[in-house]
Order: structure tokens, then C-alpha cells, then sequence
């Protein structure tokens, strides 16, 4: 017979106990799903996969374009949402501090944030595509990636400017240079870590995102490497999607290989943000 | 500081020393580079407001064509949605229907799981191990969703039909459950915000009133943060109902009205990758329904994405 006081010690540990699994099981059943697809994708994962191109054969079908597609894709994405990024980060810290228009535009991208994925294909759709006329081309799906990532780089840009010290700044001023000069000179190098950090974590997950170029129209049969960034493509994602979607199992192997190859892809380019970030911060400080 | 000493004495005025003196000589003499920057930068935060009107616009203008044709009433009354068919009907219901099942069979997992992670990150595990879950937890999000559409189609489909009988191979079930694993950390990180804020006076209130460890967090804790797990709960919805991939790959194509989650059906977003996946003609009715659908889910979306903003700061307000 339990006295009340052991009984209610015995409850307590029984709840941290059911806190805890569901930290540690969901994060199994991810392990599991993982170890799974490694194992019946990483069989298929040799050169000519890397380096081949898609078949109407599963046994023949490779990666190349979608992997080149890829990283045109993204490497676009950045050259247009780095900047833009950053100087919206930029006129939200440093220059619209008590302005209104700050205010709308904050409240603004803290909603485009939660805006799904695939509506910001039908807007890449709807004016890229077809307004500007640029077709289901790399630059489209670039620069609707870019849109869709923009509020992401934005927010960890935010942070790591905050992270420079208001002294920084009054001691440039001290020294007479006018408010560009102190962020181009002293806050920007400073935050640049922080910065490059964010972008690139955030670049990383568009290339994951599958749903918003489904919507643009990057093919999903491509026999050719894009050569200019008005060229027509197709992405890593787009092409699990075609294999999963295929009902043979040959294909549904080349889909499992093929996520094999996206996983790691991402889990590099986070690897490289975070090293590249204790790097540069040991530079500065 | 060598890019300090480094910065000229170029400026306007030299003997400037504090931001509101820089920034009056700004307004009153700005230098031309100064001033066309600033004008960059300006153009670069309202790119922002220029995006979300692009979103309205562009959904709103072709949706416009789309009721021209289709009555309003018929979108909202009608029952079935077959507008690729030869019998064409507008109702959006079924859509409805097949993205409520999924988000909430999401929801159903992703609730106890998410406020149980955000009850033991925050109030047991000890700073070490919190530092290693809660990025470990954030895996889960950081998965890219056509990987869980492999999952749920792949493995969790044929693992469920060994035990649910009469599962077909689409079905609402294994992708809700898929999605209800990847929106985890986010109840988890907001509910842990809130579980935070709570004042630690009101625990203490607890424990001197004599309330044990449990009793303190499921009676005092948990009523404290509500607000806070409600925006979490909100906001995790409205990211399962904009939720694309997993549906698409693994819930099926056929737009069906039921609430079984056993059967293929279709949800507003998997029904959008299907005629994107198609060759229907641009300036078509059926190409038009898809901005329909779209004006659907974005103003659902926003709407909760609204309600939820609002509650967290309310719980931000009331922590300070």
C-alpha cells in the first residue's frame, strides 16, 4: 500500500518520463525513416547515377540535371535574396527605428512568413512566368525562391546586426562618419558571420522545397544542363516527386537515392554555415 | 577596431557625436551617395509590402475571371468538385473536407506531443540536454516535406494497412500522420515560450500552497501559458493546411467528401499540384480554378496566421 506522498512521487516521475518520450520518439521514428530510405536508396547511389541523365528505364535513369538545376536554382536564390535581404534588415535596424512605414513593413514579413509555399508559386506563376515573361525558367524559379525566402534572411539578418553594440556605432559617428559609412565600415563586417550564417541556412531549406516550382512548371523530363538562367530545368525535388509518383518499384528506389542525395546535399551546406560562422567569428572578436 | 580608425573623416560634419545629431545633419545636408542609399535600402524593406500585393493581386484578379463564369454560390454550395471532368462541379467542400481530415489527424499528433516536449525542455531537462534536443527537435521541421511524402506513401502507408483494415494505398491517414511529426517543433518551440514566460512567482505561489511538481505545472503552468499554446496550435494548423508535398504524394487525387480517413481523397493544395502537373491551357476555366482554390487556402492561411500573431503577443505582453 502506497502512502499518498510515494504515490504522488511515483506520478510526477511517470510524467517526466511521458515528457520526455515525446522529445526522444519522435526524433526514433525520424532515425528510423531516415535509416530506412539510406538503406534502400544507398545501394543505388554510384557515378553513373550522379552523372547520368533521366531514362525511361529506372536502371539507366541519373541525376545530373536535376542536381545542376539545383545548384543554378539556389546559387540565384542567393544573388537575390542576399542583398535585398540585408538591405531590408539593414533600413529596419539602422534607419526606420520609430517610423511607421517600419512598422508595416515589420508586421508585413512576420505574415509573409506563414504564407504556404505553394502560394508563392502561383505568385512566381502569375508574375515572373507570365507577367514578366521569363517562362518556366531558372531565373523564375530562382527568384520566386527568393521571395519565398526573403522574410527568413531577413529576420536572422535583423539579429545579427542587433548583435553589434549600440558603442560601435557612436564611436564611428565620434570619429565623423556618417551613418552608411559606420554600417559599411564597422556594423556590417561585424554582423557578416551572423549574416552569411542565416542566408545560407535559409538557402539551404529552398532546396528542399518542392511545391512552389511544381506550380512555376520545372519539368519533370530533362535531357539537358541548363546553359543560361533563361533556360528551362528541373530540380533534386521535382524528381523524387516524378519517381515516388511512378508506381513501378525500380523508380521508387531511384526516388529513395535520390532523397539520399538531397538529404546530404542539405545537411553539407549546414554544416558549411555553421563552420563557416565559427570561423569568420573568431576573425572579428 | 581597425575598420573603425579606418572610417574617413569625410562626412558631412566631423565633430557629429551622437545618432541624433547624425541623423538631424542627414536630413539637413546629406551627402548625394548617403541619400541614394538610403533610397535603396527603403526600396528593399517595401519590396515586402510589394510581394504580399502581388500575392492578392495575382490571386484575386484571376479568381475575379474564375466567378465570372462560376457563380460564388455554386463554389460554396455545391458539393462535389469536377471540374476536369465532362460534368463540372465548383463545390469547393470536398477540397475542404480533405484538407480539414488531414490537418486535423496532424493536429491529433502533433498536440500532446508538442505541449508534452515543450513541458520537459522547459521545466525538466537540464540545460545540457536542452541544448542538445531542442536543435534535435527542430530537425523534424527542418526535413523537407517531399522526404515525408516518401515516408508516408513508402513506409508508414504499408506499415498502417498491416493493422487498419480496409486502408487503401492513399489514404488521409499516413500523410496526416507524417505531417502531425514534422509540425511537432513547432507547438514545441512556441508552447515552450510561453511555458518560459510564465512568471516563476506563480509557481512558487504553488509549491507554498503545498501543490507538487505535477500539480503545479497541469493546474497552475499549463492555464498560464494557454494563450501562447493556443497561438502555437493555431499557427501549426495553418502550416498543415498549407502543407503540400505529403498530401500530394501520399493522400491521393480524388476529391471525395467524407471524414474516413481510410480512403484516397484530395486537399486544395494537392488539388493545385495536380493541374500544375498537368498540361491544362493557361486562360482556361479549369487553369483559372486553381486561382480559386488558391485565394481559398491563402485567405484561411492569413486568417489564422492573424488570430495566432494576436494571442502571442498578448502572452508576450502579459510576461513583461
Amino acid at each position: 500500500m502506497l502512502t499518498s506522498t510515494r504515490r504522488r512521487l511515483l506520478y510526477e516521475r511517470l510524467f517526466v518520463w511521458l515528457c520526455a518520450s515525446a522529445v526522444v520518439i519522435p526524433l526514433l521514428i525520424l532515425a528510423l525513416l531516415v535509416g530506412n530510405v539510406a538503406i534502400a536508396g544507398a545501394g543505388r547511389i554510384d557515378w553513373a547515377f550522379l552523372t547520368g541523365y533521366p531514362s525511361r528505364r529506372a536502371a539507366n535513369a541519373g541525376i545530373l540535371p536535376a542536381l545542376v538545376g539545383s545548384f543554378a536554382m539556389i546559387a540565384i536564390t542567393g544573388i537575390f535574396a542576399l542583398p535585398i535581404g540585408v538591405g531590408a534588415a539593414i533600413y529596419l535596424e539602422e534607419y526606420g527605428a520609430r517610423r511607421r512605414l517600419a512598422g508595416i513593413i515589420e508586421v508585413n514579413i512576420a505574415n509573409l512568413a506563414g504564407v504556404p509555399s505553394i502560394i508563392y508559386g502561383m505568385l512566381g506563376l502569375g508574375v515572373f512566368v507570365r507577367l514578366l515573361g521569363l517562362g518556366r525558367s531558372l531565373i523564375a524559379g530562382g527568384a520566386t525562391m527568393a521571395l519565398l525566402v526573403l522574410p527568413v534572411v531577413i529576420v536572422s539578418a535583423r539579429e545579427a546586426l542587433r548583435t553589434v553594440p549600440y558603442g560601435m556605432r557612436e564611436a564611428c559617428f565620434g570619429l565623423g562618419a556618417t551613418k552608411w559609412q559606420s554600417i559599411r565600415q564597422v556594423v556590417l563586417p561585424m554582423a557578416a558571420p551572423g549574416i552569411l550564417t542565416g542566408t545560407i541556412l535559409a538557402v539551404a531549406r529552398a532546396i528542399g522545397e518542392t511545391a512552389p516550382l511544381v506550380v512555376i512548371g520545372a519539368l519533370a523530363y530533362v535531357t539537358f544542363l541548363p546553359t543560361s538562367p533563361t533556360s528551362q530545368f528541373t530540380a533534386l525535388p521535382i524528381q523524387i516527386f516524378n519517381w515516388v509518383s511512378r508506381p513501378q518499384e525500380a523508380f521508387v528506389v531511384n526516388a529513395a537515392a535520390g532523397i539520399v542525395v538531397l538529404l546530404a546535399t542539405m545537411f553539407v551546406l549546414n554544416l558549411a554555415a555553421i563552420l563557416l560562422r565559427n570561423r569568420l567569428q573568431k576573425r572579428v572578436h | 577596431m581597425a575598420d573603425g580608425a579606418a572610417v574617413g573623416v569625410a562626412g558631412a560634419d566631423a565633430s557629429v557625436t551622437t545618432e541624433a545629431a547624425a541623423s538631424h545633419a542627414r536630413e539637413r545636408k546629406a551627402p548625394l551617395t548617403e541619400r541614394a542609399i538610403e533610397a535603396f535600402l527603403w526600396s528593399c524593406g517595401v519590396l515586402s509590402l510589394f510581394t504580399t500585393a502581388g500575392i492578392v493581386v495575382s490571386l484575386a484578379y484571376e479568381s475575379w475571371l474564375f466567378f465570372r463564369t462560376v457563380p460564388l454560390s455554386a463554389f460554396l454550395f455545391d458539393t462535389e468538385w469536377t471540374p476536369l471532368f465532362a460534368d463540372k462541379h465548383f463545390g469547393i467542400w470536398p477540397l475542404l473536407a480533405g484538407t480539414f481530415l488531414t490537418s486535423l489527424i496532424a493536429v491529433v499528433v502533433a498536440l500532446p506531443a508538442g505541449i508534452l516536449a515543450a513541458i520537459y525542455l522547459s521545466e525538466f531537462a537540464d540545460p545540457r540536454m536542452r541544448r542538445v534536443l531542442k536543435p534535435a527537435l527542430e530537425l523534424l521541421a527542418g526535413v523537407p516535406t517531399i522526404v515525408y511524402g516518401y515516408f508516408a506513401l513508402v513506409l508508414v502507408t504499408p506499415l498502417l494497412q498491416s493493422f487498419v483494415p480496409g486502408l487503401s494505398g492513399f489514404n488521409a491517414l499516413a500523410p496526416g500522420i507524417c505531417m502531425g511529426i514534422m509540425i511537432i517543433p513547432m507547438i514545441s518551440s512556441l508552447s515552450e515560450d510561453a511555458i518560459f514566460a510564465v512568471p516563476n512567482s506563480l509557481r512558487e505561489g504553488a509549491y507554498a500552497l503545498g501543490a507538487g511538481r505535477l500539480a503545479t505545472i497541469l493546474r497552475v503552468v499549463l492555464p498560464a501559458a494557454m494563450s501562447g499554446i493556443a497561438a502555437a496550435l493555431i499557427l501549426a494548423v495553418s502550416r498543415a493546411v498549407g502543407e503540400t508535398m505529403i498530401v500530394a504524394i501520399a493522400a491521393g487525387q480524388q476529391p471525395r467528401l467524407t471524414l474516413d480517413p481510410r480512403v484516397p481523397l484530395e486537399t486544395m493544395t494537392a488539388y493545385i499540384v495536380q493541374v500544375s502537373m498537368g498540361d491544362t491551357p493557361a486562360d482556361t476555366l479549369e487553369y483559372r480554378t486553381i486561382f480559386a482554390v488558391a485565394a481559398t487556402l491563402f485567405v484561411l492561411t492569413f486568417a489564422m496566421n492573424l488570430v495566432s500573431h494576436r494571442l502571442s503577443r498578448r502572452f508576450r505582453v502579459a510576461a513583461h
